[in-house]
């Protein structure tokens, strides 16, 4: 096992994703966060709290679930569903900046942006993911990154959150799961 | 797991998962959101023996909520009622390749038989068979009860509920016996003893012949409809008199907890086990129990369904 990002540089990622947000959005008027849940959620609401902090002003956030928009449902056992909390100001004409902990496959975020659609059109649709760790299956890409971590396929990247885990890390283990 | 035939197939944990998942199916169907392409692809058979409203059109909403596709079968307009036996019923529908089926049949024990047949290979739901059960009445039950009253808490403890009237012939009642019980409710059974069944002292609920003493005391009264169909005896003398002792009528409800809510599966005898004024009060909750109804049924066809279970093999 080692690890790929302290608890001082998971910080330092997300600050430097909330300021990149914010260049390529031009504040943060029309921005909706909405994290994929469990630890994406909370992703999100570390990224709505910073922007907050330099800008001062709130951003709308929320969560989206998406195991009912899974390709994959068939060959697992059924998964919790876990809570879509969206924001009351909605998501129709909104940039929406999706929010996960890792990019692997791909296959989340094509199904949350299947679940976004159920929803209403967004104006612009982004995807931030704290680690991208590569091995695309789909088409998909992040616009903004904490951490590209090279991985192999055999590996598996763990992320802990204080939320949660009850310490921040990053960490690879040998071994897929 | 892969049928839901009883309430007893199911432990606490299970019991409440399927709450949860309801929980979050209904707010998907408040919002904008009223399909989900989760069980596209997978076919269920509504196979309906005996009459029903609610609980049909409610796994029927339930299934197209997810994508399925639902094939409704019901005795009338079948060959049910050329005399079809079970067994050829089902073998039609494995044949045409139904991932489930959703039963009701007068005989109890019916969705059973055809859970443990080769007959079919789908799961199988049980719908309401005979005077034994009916598990997805009683956790939509329980799922409207937690919503009201439920103190923050995954069950029901600390909460008691009285089950009032025609115990004897309801599935309703035992599935709720059951399952409220095992969520920490504390159950009374209240009818006279021409209407409960042998050997009640096994159950997990007290029994009591008096309703006027029980009233003020549970945070939920659920009333029982009197199934006249299902009695060959006289159980009672008359309706008026059954209604007099055993009926909720606005006297009656006046004497309730504050806060307390009242039930009825459906369908009501208004007049007889409960009046107009009671079923049409602000303490009523027979209709948002129909609501929930729908947000059940997506979980437990969700639960059944979603998962690999029954595609072992792919993949």
């Amino acid at each position: 096992m080692s690890v790929a990002l302290s608890a001082q540089e998971i910080t330092r990622a997300l600050t430097r994703i909330s300021h990149e947000i914010l260049e390529k959005n031009q504040g943060s008027t029309n921005i909706v966060l909405l994290g994929i849940p469990t630890r994406g959620a909370h992703i999100a609401t570390r990224i709505s709290s910073i922007i907050t902090s330099i800008e001062g002003t709130e951003v709308p956030t929320g969560t989206l679930d998406i195991t009912l928009f899974r390709d994959d449902l068939r060959m697992r056992p059924p998964r919790a569903i876990m809570p879509t909390k969206i924001p009351t100001s909605g998501i129709e004409g909104k940039d929406v900046i999706l929010v996960d902990d890792v990019l692997f496959s791909g296959r989340t975020i094509r199904a949350a942006l299947d679940a976004l659609g159920e929803i209403g059109r967004p104006r612009t649709v982004a995807l931030a993911a704290l680690v991208d760790r590569g091995h695309r299956e789909l088409p998909i890409k992040a616009d903004f990154v904490g951490k590209n971590l090279p991985t192999s396929k055999s590996q598996s990247v763990k992320v802990l959150l204080s939320e949660i885990d009850g310490r921040d890390e990053v960490t690879i283990e040998e071994g897929a799961e | 797991m892969k049928h839901l035939l009883s309430i007893a197939d199911l432990n606490k944990s299970e019991a409440i998962s399927i709450l949860d998942t309801a929980t979050e199916l209904g707010r998907v169907s408040d919002g904008a959101v009223k399909k989900l392409p989760t069980l596209r692809g997978r076919t269920i058979v509504n196979l309906f023996a005996e009459d029903s409203t609610r609980t049909r059109i409610s796994f029927e909403a339930a299934a197209k909520r997810l994508s399925a596709d639902v094939i409704n079968f019901s005795a009338k307009g079948s060959s049910l009622s050329k005399g079809e036996s079970l067994k050829d019923t089902a073998m039609t529908l494995q044949a045409m390749g139904a991932d489930a089926v959703v039963i009701r049949h007068p005989a109890s024990g019916a969705a059973q038989r055809l859970a443990e047949s080769e007959w079919m290979s789908g799961s199988v739901v049980n719908a309401g068979d005979g005077t034994h059960e009916h598990p997805s009445q009683a956790l939509l039950d329980a799922f409207t009860i937690r919503k009201h009253l439920g103190m923050g808490g995954t069950d029901l403890s600390g909460l008691s509920v009285a089950i009032v009237g025609d115990i004897l012939h309801s599935r309703v009642a035992r599935s709720n016996v059951l399952l409220l019980s095992m969520l920490g409710a504390k159950v009374t059974l209240v009818a006279p003893p021409t209407l409960l069944p042998v050997g009640i002292q096994s159950w997990p609920a007290t029994v009591s012949y008096d309703l006027d003493a029980v009233i003020p005391h549970v945070d939920v009264v659920m009333m029982l409809r009197v199934q006249q169909e299902r009695m060959s005896d006289l159980f009672f003398p008359n309706a008026r008199e059954y209604s007099r002792y055993f009926g909720l009528n606005g006297e009656r409800m006046a004497n309730m907890k504050s806060g307390a809510i009242v039930m009825h599966p459906g369908p009501m005898n208004r007049g007889l086990e409960i009046s107009a004024e009671v079923a049409d009060s602000a303490r009523s909750v027979i209709t948002e129990q129909v609501t929930n109804g729908v947000s059940v049924r997506m979980a437990i066809l969700y639960v059944l369904l979603a998962g690999g279970a029954l595609e072992v093999g792919s993949n």
